[in-house]
């Protein structure tokens, strides 16, 4: 008779399982990323990024226009980049916890015989990135509204959407950050984190910081293709409204329209993100990679 | 029996003095260069996301209408964030990694010099990471059809090895420093990308960020190397430098010998403070 394995508990354990490891991995991300230091030491290095990102592209605006930073196309650019931190922050914050595991800390294979979720485990590992991924928008769009003119009126602001979208592309990020993990179970140490140099390729094709319109006309609709365009303009619309849907790239859908692409968009990355790791966990099996090291 | 008494195997002369310098220099060096060709997820990830990331600056400066001549800018100041972050992630941080994986006690233990170490890491990454630079630079000019105007090609060579050559020395000390901490040195280079690329003008002209905040950011070679690349690669290079080029060959000459001198000094010393103190094996994780 065969023994019960962890696989054959009814769904409602699974859910419960998957809760726990997710909550326990978000406690001890928080750990790995904050304890290294003190607050405030933290709070200079996680603002500190951010605001250089964000200052190069002041900065090359300002060389071209002048300081013409009243124009409409600077909080394009400027909103677009600030989000686009969550981009890099959550994506690398469920795929770094591979490599982290496997390679720095090796207790990988150790988690893979612990009764836990794997994926829930990573996803509760990028919570830790998300919070300071959320400061670092804070941080850079208060710069922003300050010292830039940023049009920013908080009465004017659609709340409703603006909530809605962003809770809705934190959760497509991180599944997107599922698949990087994913893969990440099958390749070697980088010596940069994978989330963000996904994160820094998918900067071109997701209008972040100029309209698709600017692109190539073939590699326009990979930029269609990608729920973050979608995101952001979302974001854009609720944050400045009139400005943001004067660009003409997504102009002709309403905001119902977009809410319903990134919906679908999220859903289709969900099944991906299934795919990815049911592959890459069986391969990353057979090969042996589960506790490879590869730092030369 | 004289065949009894015949060692099983030949003794080979041991290396010693400059001999071993060298071969630990190359031995070093190898696993850079025939490891990392042997990953080709990295040879993908370093050369094709590089490419897409120069694209998005570039396709910026198109956006808002600037001369061409930038797009050639960001081009360069592209190929050049392989090396930065080579020696960020391969030659600051490596002996921090060294030690969280063992190797650092071999290291040390073994009769050879730790400067050849480093110097056989700074080579081999050099090499490594100029295959990847190179790529970017092709590929990147190809496809954005950048317009060159080489003038002084023996100055612009000269400025390419003293900014490596200042650079990896750079790396060189640092790793030295990087030795004594723990999870702090992968945050710490971690956290000297953007703030970097900003400060040194990766893609923009330094000269915008202002005279002085342009003479604090010189201490990172690839400043004024950068810099000194573009107005010899560009008709318009000269107008918007910072230092004219024969200068910034003399503080790149300048930075060179201090890095280098600086890294000798910095390793002996925190190999003394790390030993004393006990940090060669610890591992704060």
């Amino acid at each position: 008779m065969r023994a019960a394995s962890y696989r054959d508990t009814r769904l409602p354990e699974r859910w419960a399982a998957a809760w726990r490891s997710f909550r326990v991995a978000a406690w001890l991300g928080w750990q790995i990323e904050s304890n290294w230091t003190d607050p405030f030491l933290f709070a200079i290095y996680s603002m500190l990024k951010p605001l250089a990102s964000a200052a190069i592209l002041v900065v090359m605006y300002g060389v071209i226009t002048n300081g013409q930073f009243e124009n409409p196309v600077f909080p394009y650019i400027y909103l677009g980049n600030a989000f686009y931190i969550y981009v890099g922050a959550v994506m690398t914050g469920v795929s770094w916890a591979v490599i982290d595991d496997r390679e720095h800390y090796r207790t990988l294979k150790y988690i893979y015989v612990a009764p836990i979720r794997i994926p829930a485990y990573w996803l509760g590992r990028g919570v830790a990135r998300f919070l300071t991924g959320s400061f670092a928008v804070l941080i850079t769009l208060a710069a922003g509204v300050l010292f830039l003119h940023v049009p920013f009126h908080p009465d004017r602001v659609d709340w409703p959407l603006f909530l809605l979208s962003l809770t809705l592309g934190v959760m497509m990020l991180a599944l997107m950050g599922l698949v990087l993990a994913s893969v990440s179970l099958m390749i070697a140490h980088h010596f940069f984190l994978i989330g963000e140099a996904v994160a820094g390729a998918l900067y071109l094709l997701s209008g972040a910081i100029f309209p698709l319109e600017v692109l190539p006309p073939w590699l326009r609709p990979l930029g269609f293709a990608m729920p973050i365009t979608y995101w952001l303009e979302l974001i854009r619309r609720s944050l400045l409204g009139d400005i943001a849907s004067g660009f003409a790239t997504l102009s002709g859908f309403t905001n119902g329209q977009l809410l319903g692409i990134l919906a679908g968009l999220s859903v289709l990355f969900g099944l991906l993100a299934v795919v990815a790791f049911r592959l890459c966990d069986r391969q990353a099996r057979e090969k042996g990679l589960i506790d490879q090291t590869t730092n030369y | 029996m004289s065949s009894e008494a015949r060692p099983f195997f030949t003794p080979v002369p041991k290396a010693t003095g400059w001999r071993l310098f060298l071969k630990t220099v190359v031995a070093r060096a190898y696993p850079r260069v025939v490891g990392q060709q042997r990953e080709r997820s990295w040879i993908f990830f370093d050369v094709f996301l590089s490419i897409l990331a120069v694209s998005a600056y570039v396709f910026v400066y198109r956006a808002i209408g600037a001369p061409e001549e930038y797009v050639g800018f960001v081009v360069v100041g592209g190929a050049m964030t392989a090396f930065w972050l080579n020696v960020l992630w391969s030659m600051s941080s490596q002996l921090y990694w060294e030690k969280e994986s063992g190797n650092l006690a071999l290291y040390i233990m073994a009769p050879n010099s730790m400067m050849a170490i480093l110097l056989g890491m700074a080579l081999g990454g050099i090499i490594a990471t100029a295959l990847r630079a190179g790529a970017i630079l092709l590929v990147g000019s190809l496809i954005f059809r950048v317009q060159y105007a080489v003038g002084n090609i023996l100055a612009l060579v000269a400025v390419f090895i003293l900014t490596l050559a200042a650079l990896y020395g750079l790396g060189m000390m640092s790793a030295s420093l990087f030795l004594l901490w723990g999870r702090e040195a992968w945050h710490l280079a971690n956290l000297a990308q953007e703030p970097i690329y900003l400060l040194s003008g990766f893609y923009f002209p330094v000269k915008n960020l202002g005279f002085w905040v342009a003479v604090g950011a010189s201490i990172i070679p690839l400043t004024l190397g950068l810099d000194a690349m573009r107005q010899l690669l560009f008709p318009s290079g000269a107008a918007l430098g910072f230092l004219s080029v024969p200068v910034e060959i003399g503080v790149l000459a300048v930075l060179c010998v201090l890095f280098l001198a600086a890294a000798r000094w910095l390793l002996g010393y925190m190999e003394r403070i790390a030993v004393r103190e006990g940090r060669l094996l610890e591992s704060r994780r």
